[in-house]
């Protein structure tokens, strides 16, 4: 056996997982286009929204008392958005480098590249929502941070569901290739209207409200509206939302690992193409 | 054990030096008196209607390199792919250095490697970095000191800080190759390591390649399509045609049982499906 290697074979390897973060890392700074990526569409969403919540604080006595729930619903939104967009960016980028062949003949374990891709995306999700809520303190008056410890429940609850999603958009990829590269763009924009971001839930129809109520962002975003206009923490939506999401990430897993399973079997991995 | 006794119940089967076909089931003569490294028995991969690998049965001994030879679409690939994990069977058994795949290929994946024309290494990141992140994947101890062995071996060092994008077929295919001994694998996989490359180059390839064998006892399988560099490389050949086994044997022996001069005219005869010289 090679002696140069350190063996252990079963174990979840924190050096793997640090081994595909700085690979990504290392991308990431070799490449000053997907730096500014990260940071310009944020950046253009709350110039956007932080102008147009301006405009309608003035006309609306509603708005006025509620100030800051549309910025902060953007800045809620880009934390989902953006959070599975940097898990499913990382994997795609193995795609795209024809890499996974690489990476799924050495040891890394899929547990393991899933966990170094939710790292990475907190890493991305940093460098591009951080400057953003900057600028809704600067030019907005609008501190995000002013939310204090409730912060800590939306973020969790978004980027779990973020996460799941991810997983599974990536599982469908690795299965049928580069052709279902656009899920990875789009699936998130299915959950944007029944996830209620800028409206309460009561807007929707009945029949739909309960659709709604099966995904974990809208208690998130019917927390903050409550926070921000009522000025009260909701902590049984908050604990709704954990539960459903320990549900949606355990069943994104399962999916995941079947459709890696199936890429084996179908013969996919080595290819990776359209 | 278990392999000595899977050997010795297969070992009845064994019909060599007689000039007749070996069948595709009976375990080659390089395996006798030693472990196999792979133990194929009876694989078939079966793709919605197309048998890509058609029940091949085949020992690989430790300490060879052996020569998976066929035209394209001959089963080559996912015979390969089959042995990493990487493409599950419709049946039939693998077992690599003792372990069997896929369960328990995260028992042996840190002593295997590879290298294959269908796979990149990272364009952007430099050669450096790419070692790095691979050899932290295999968990390689001294790394720094790896990397810079790697490089003065396989000549790498005037562009170990430049984009893998940015260099010629025949440097990334060093970089390939070094990659696919970073962790100096007991058993290395290769698909076509020469494709592509000027006869300089795949002759430097090549002599690296007999060298590593040598110097660390280890097991080769290459899929190719170049009969000169099979014949040079390869203590043992296994010609594929069509997902099956049609035969398996040192170069040498081949080419006197097709009464043939070189590997690429016994080659054209498989292909052509001519009917070879039986040997006395």
């Amino acid at each position: 056996m090679s002696e140069i290697v350190s063996h252990q074979p079963r174990a979840i390897s924190l050096q793997r997982i640090n081994a595909m973060v700085l690979r990504y890392w290392y991308l990431l700074m070799s490449s000053w286009p997907r730096l500014l990526e990260l940071i310009y569409w944020p950046a253009l969403q709350i110039i956007t929204w932080g102008f147009l919540q301006n405009y309608i604080s003035q006309a609306s006595g509603f708005f006025a008392k509620a100030g800051g729930t549309l910025i902060g619903a953007v800045i809620l939104w880009d934390i989902l958005f953006r959070g599975q967009l940097g898990f499913s960016i990382s994997f795609l980028e193995e795609m795209w480098a024809r890499n996974l062949g690489n990476l799924m003949m050495s040891p890394l374990k899929p547990i393991e590249f899933l966990l170094s891709l939710m790292i990475m995306s907190l890493i991305r999700l940093a460098i591009g929502v951080i400057p953003m809520t900057l600028m809704a303190l600067f030019f907005f008056g609008f501190n995000f941070y002013a939310i204090g410890l409730p912060l800590i429940a939306f973020f969790c609850n978004l980027i779990f569901t973020s996460w799941s999603v991810g997983v599974f958009a990536s599982g469908l990829v690795l299965r049928n290739g580069l052709g279902a590269e656009s899920i990875v763009w789009t699936l998130m924009f299915a959950v944007m209207p029944l996830a209620c971001i800028y409206y309460p839930v009561e807007v929707l129809p009945a029949w739909l409200q309960v659709v709604a109520w099966t995904l974990p962002p809208t208690y998130v975003f019917e927390g903050m509206r409550a926070l921000l206009i009522d000025h009260v923490f909701r902590a049984d939506l908050m604990a709704w939302a954990l539960v459903i999401n320990a549900i949606l990430f355990a069943a994104s897993f399962a999916v995941f690992l079947a459709l890696l399973q199936s890429a084996k079997r179908n013969g996919s991995l080595l290819g990776g193409g359209e | 054990m278990r392999l000595l006794s899977q050997w010795l119940n297969d070992a009845h089967m064994q019909q060599r030096g007689t000039g007749q076909a070996q069948a595709p089931n009976q375990p080659p003569a390089a395996d006798q008196g030693g472990s196999a490294a792979i133990d194929v028995a009876h694989l078939v991969k079966v793709y919605k209607t197309t048998r890509a690998v058609d029940d091949i049965s085949f020992r690989i001994a430790r300490g060879s390199i052996t020569g998976l030879l066929g035209g394209n679409g001959a089963g080559k690939t996912t015979t390969i792919a089959m042995i990493m994990g990487l493409v599950l069977p419709t049946s039939g058994r693998v077992s690599v250095l003792g372990a069997k795949i896929p369960e328990q290929r995260y028992d042996v994946l840190g002593r295997m490697n590879f290298e294959s024309p269908y796979v990149d290494m990272p364009m952007r990141l430099t050669v450096r970095q790419n070692l790095t992140i691979f050899g932290r994947l295999y968990a390689v101890q001294q790394l720094r000191e790896r990397i810079d062995q790697l490089a003065a071996d396989l000549d790498l060092k005037e562009f170990l800080d430049r984009s893998n994008g940015k260099l010629s077929a025949g440097q990334k295919t060093r970089v390939a190759l070094a990659k696919a001994l970073i962790n100096e694998p007991d058993l290395l996989l290769l698909d076509e390591p020469t494709a592509s490359l000027d006869p300089d180059t795949a002759d430097w390839v090549r002599q690296h390649l007999e060298t590593y064998r040598k110097t660390h006892n280890a097991t080769i399988l290459l899929a190719s399509h170049n009969m000169l560099e099979v014949e040079r490389l390869c203590d043992r050949v296994i010609i594929m045609k069509r997902g099956k086994i049609q035969d398996d044997d040192s170069p040498e022996a081949i080419m006197a049982r097709y009464n043939r001069d070189t590997l690429e005219e016994v080659f054209l005869d498989v292909a052509r499906g001519r009917v070879r010289e039986e040997t006395p």
